[in-house]
């Protein structure tokens, strides 16, 4: 069974506050990843990872660069 | 005299050792003659054959924020610590970022974070590494760390000479300012090696001591059963700052950052050359660039580490050039080996025997080896005399390293 957006928020949430200490309360969809929560490409590179655990979703490089808010990495992980 | 020389003042300490988390739990350990060797639990304790090490007293996991340790080597987690601690002490609050520095070494880097990243990329491939493997496993990543969190712009460095590196670094941060790079530079040097490879490397060079029986027993420079050195692990971090500097913003001034000496033995690349050649050229050569005589040194914080090679040797070299008189210590008895982390807390050792007067005992000589012509601080701590006194910290490495730090009371 597909996962619902709120249980994928809250699994990235996770992810972001264990690699950034980002509260997980401040990861909300509209959030850009650069602009508001401050997360450089590296650290980028780290949630990817962890989020292919998580989900089991690859998200290829290629991709991964236009994953610009928390609603995308969503979005992506659903479809 | 060279009287013309920029002056440099020490006006922040910090450190985390075997003994304590900072500088004032260690430096009352280290009066009170405890040691800071225990045994290692892990489960590869079996594999080597020497079972106890001088593990940090604070993890430094404890203190940072779990999201800034996850993205640092266990050695810049400790330089980072301690280079904190000597930061707040400073209490600089305003300082041009293009006049400030970071000399910061480790003797062997992130090891640990080498070997469980080679672990991951064998047993779950690339994309499993972290992205900051490089950066926690390259042997200046504390200094860029540290650079980044004071906001250092006048240049990072990272001096590497084993287990000289930490005094090399102040040497190289008192230069810096006296050639007018920088007004503040923070320095010192961390290490983070209680691995089995590396206990297992060392053993192997027949370095360690073995006395699996009696680890608090284990560290004993120039007792006559001494068989090798213990292990230890931390960081040790000065704040070095021009004298005008200092002077302009009213700091607390610890000790005058008087000179260094450098020399190499050219002559094996892991014993020690066996006259002392290249240990009594370092301290002559400290003496010089401090404008000092042997007459003005009063107390020297000892390389020595326990080994049946090197201890005897430095008295010899010590007397030759310093003379008999001064108080000599190995606070190695107590921490153990930091290897480049050495030269960083036996500096602010030193820098706290001048400022307070006090020089720390050696423990564990039971029996002064023979040949050792110099006063040995042996159990308590002894005072050391008023007036315009002077110390020296000796660090020397592998690869024929030999380094004298001078500092003077104010």
């Amino acid at each position: 069974m597909a996962l619902t957006e709120q249980e994928i928020l809250a699994g990235i949430g996770k992810i972001i506050n264990e690699i950034t200490g980002i509260p997980a309360s401040e990861v909300s969809p509209e959030k850009n990843f650069v602009d508001d929560l401050d997360i450089d490409s590296l650290s980028m590179v780290e949630i990817a990872v962890a989020a292919q655990d998580e989900f089991g979703v690859e998200i290829p490089d290629e991709q991964l660069k236009h994953l610009k808010t928390v609603k995308d990495v969503i979005n992506f992980i659903q479809n | 005299m060279s009287t013309d020389q920029v002056r440099v003042v020490v006006t922040g300490l910090g450190a985390t050792t075997p003994l304590g988390g900072d500088v004032a739990s260690t430096w009352s350990a280290l009066l009170a003659g405890q040691s800071g060797v225990r045994n290692l639990t892990e489960d590869w304790v079996d594999s080597v054959p020497v079972k106890f090490a001088a593990v940090a007293a604070v993890d430094p996991t404890e203190v940072l924020p779990r999201p800034e340790a996850r993205r640092l080597d266990r050695a810049e987690q400790f330089a980072l610590v301690a280079a904190r601690e000597a930061w707040a002490h400073a209490a600089i609050d305003k300082v041009d970022p293009e006049r400030l520095g970071v000399v910061v070494g480790s003797g062997i880097g992130g090891i640990t974070t080498i070997l469980a990243a080679y672990d991951t990329f064998k047993e779950k491939g690339w994309q499993r590494l972290s992205p900051y493997t490089v950066p926690m496993l390259m042997p200046n990543g504390a200094a860029g760390w540290i650079g980044i969190e004071v906001g250092a712009r006048a240049g990072v460095h990272a001096t590497v000479s084993a287990c000289a590196t930490g005094a090399e670094s102040i040497g190289y941060a008192i230069e810096m300012i006296r050639s007018g790079r920088a007004d503040v530079v923070v320095a010192g040097g961390t290490e983070a090696a209680i691995h089995p490879l590396n206990i297992g490397s060392f053993a192997a060079m027949r370095a360690m001591s073995t006395r699996n029986d009696a680890p608090q027993l284990a560290s004993r420079p120039w007792d006559k059963d001494r068989d090798g050195f213990v292990l230890g692990e931390g960081a040790g971090i000065v704040v070095l700052e021009s004298e005008e500097h200092a002077l302009a913003r009213g700091a607390k001034i610890y000790a005058v950052a008087a000179g260094v000496g450098y020399s190499a033995d050219a002559h094996h690349i892991a014993q020690p050359e066996p006259t002392g050649a290249g240990v009594m050229l370092a301290m002559r050569r400290a003496l010089e660039n401090s404008g000092l005589t042997g007459q003005d040194i009063k107390h020297v914080n000892a390389h020595s580490t326990s080994t049946p090679a090197g201890d005897v040797v430095e008295t010899l070299a010590i007397k030759e050039v310093i003379g008999a008189h001064p108080l000599v210590t190995s606070t190695k008895s107590m921490t153990g080996h930091l290897l480049g982390g050495a030269g960083g807390i036996e500096s602010v050792f030193t820098i706290l025997a001048l400022h307070e007067r006090i020089a720390p005992g050696t423990i564990n000589v039971d029996n002064l080896d023979d040949g050792v012509e110099v006063d040995i601080v042996r159990g308590a701590p002894r005072k050391l005399p008023d007036g315009q006194i002077a110390a020296i910290n000796n660090s020397f490495g592998f690869g024929g390293h030999d380094v004298a730090v001078a500092f003077t009371s104010i």
